[in-house]
């Protein structure tokens, strides 16, 4: 079927990828996830990102705020475990100032999910992300690259953090 | 040496080396307003732990200009995987000053690790920082502030300044930053 056919060609990684490139993304930090290793490699492979591997998700809300303070366009690439380790930091940093974020985020803990430690969190990331106000959005795979770059619009006029939210059904490929 | 006098020599390098300046949360921002306010002053009011990764963030965008961050020893403890970013991603422009009383001071003097033994000097080298500095007395500060160092552990008496609260809403206070800075920019 044509729908099989397009899913086949499309390379779940390279569809973000291509949306953070459409949106002018030009800085990242990350942790990573195994979902995440080919978006990795690709943004660490680009010269015209500035990527900076973090050891916590906060310190990437951080280093992030920072970069665009300084006229740079910045995106956190993490799990969504990481979105726990980052509440505080997205609330009276990015939040209080009016700071933009894309938050490009493998939501594991789902449907599939194989890892029952990750099931808790995979529970709570669309909660926490109401509670908090934080729009985001949950694209089928042929619509990634143009809701990442949506998103990332949708950030900087808002001037707030805003999140991608990509299954383990997205990443099957 | 009195954190707010380490904060003033602080404010004093910075301003002579027109470097953007970022404070920790609490106490210590509200020193440096009263001491020297400067539109290149950002001012953390809340997201403890994370003004050496603010700071960061902004020296890897303005690779052409000074960054320095005013950090406190319970924050950099709060977030201590941020020496090992700094050893190896900082840029040649990025300073991080940390102001060690060995107490949470803007919150009733709690004691830290610091205070019990815990060497930042000794942290912020085996995470990989190769140039850090240990400053103890006032006459030091200033040449270790115009060094080479990439973290400055300046070791200050507990106790708060009475100074009052920042008169600066957040928005002023990243607003009036970031048009400083574009402005720098364009000039």
């Amino acid at each position: 079927m044509a729908w099989q056919d397009n899913r086949v060609e499309m390379n779940p990684s390279l569809a973000v990828y291509q949306g953070m490139k459409r949106a002018g993304i030009n800085f990242a930090t990350s942790v990573p996830c195994v979902n995440l290793q080919e978006l990795l490699a690709l943004v660490s492979g680009d010269p015209e990102i500035i990527h900076v591997p973090v050891t916590r998700e906060e310190e990437g809300v951080g280093i992030c705020a920072g970069a665009w303070m300084g006229g740079r366009r910045p995106a956190l690439l993490m799990q969504n475990s990481g979105l726990g380790n980052s509440i505080n930091a997205l609330a009276s940093l990015d939040m209080l100032y009016g700071i933009p974020l894309l938050m490009i985020i493998s939501h594991r803990g789902g449907v599939g999910e194989p890892v029952i430690g990750q099931v808790p969190m995979g529970r709570l990331t669309v909660p926490l992300l109401d509670a908090m106000a934080i729009p985001y959005f949950e694209p089928q795979q042929g619509e990634a690259e143009e809701i990442v770059a949506q998103a990332w619009s949708l950030a900087a006029a808002g001037r707030r953090p805003v999140a991608v939210l990509l299954d383990l059904e997205f990443w099957r490929g | 040496m009195l954190r707010i006098e380490a904060i003033a020599l602080a404010a004093e390098a910075a301003a002579a080396q027109d470097a953007l300046l970022i404070s920790n949360i609490g106490f210590p921002s509200r020193e440096l307003f009263s001491v020297r306010d400067r539109p290149e002053n950002f001012y953390m009011l809340g997201s403890m732990g994370l003004a050496s990764s603010i700071g960061l963030g902004l020296a890897l965008a303005c690779a052409e200009r000074k960054v320095m961050v005013l950090d406190g020893d319970g924050s950099v403890l709060m977030n201590l995987g941020t020496l090992a970013t700094i050893a190896h991603h900082a840029p040649q422009n990025y300073l991080l000053v940390i102001l060690d009383n060995g107490c949470y001071g803007s919150t009733g003097s709690q004691p830290t690790c610091t205070h019990l033994g815990t060497d930042l000097f000794a942290l912020a080298k085996a995470a990989g920082v190769k140039k850090v500095g240990l400053v103890e007395r006032a006459e030091d500060l200033a040449p270790a502030l115009l060094g080479h160092e990439v973290v400055v552990i300046v070791k200050v008496e507990e106790g708060n300044a009475p100074v009052p609260i920042i008169g600066l809403s957040p928005e002023e206070i990243l607003d009036r930053f970031i048009r400083n800075l574009s402005e720098y920019s364009e000039a």
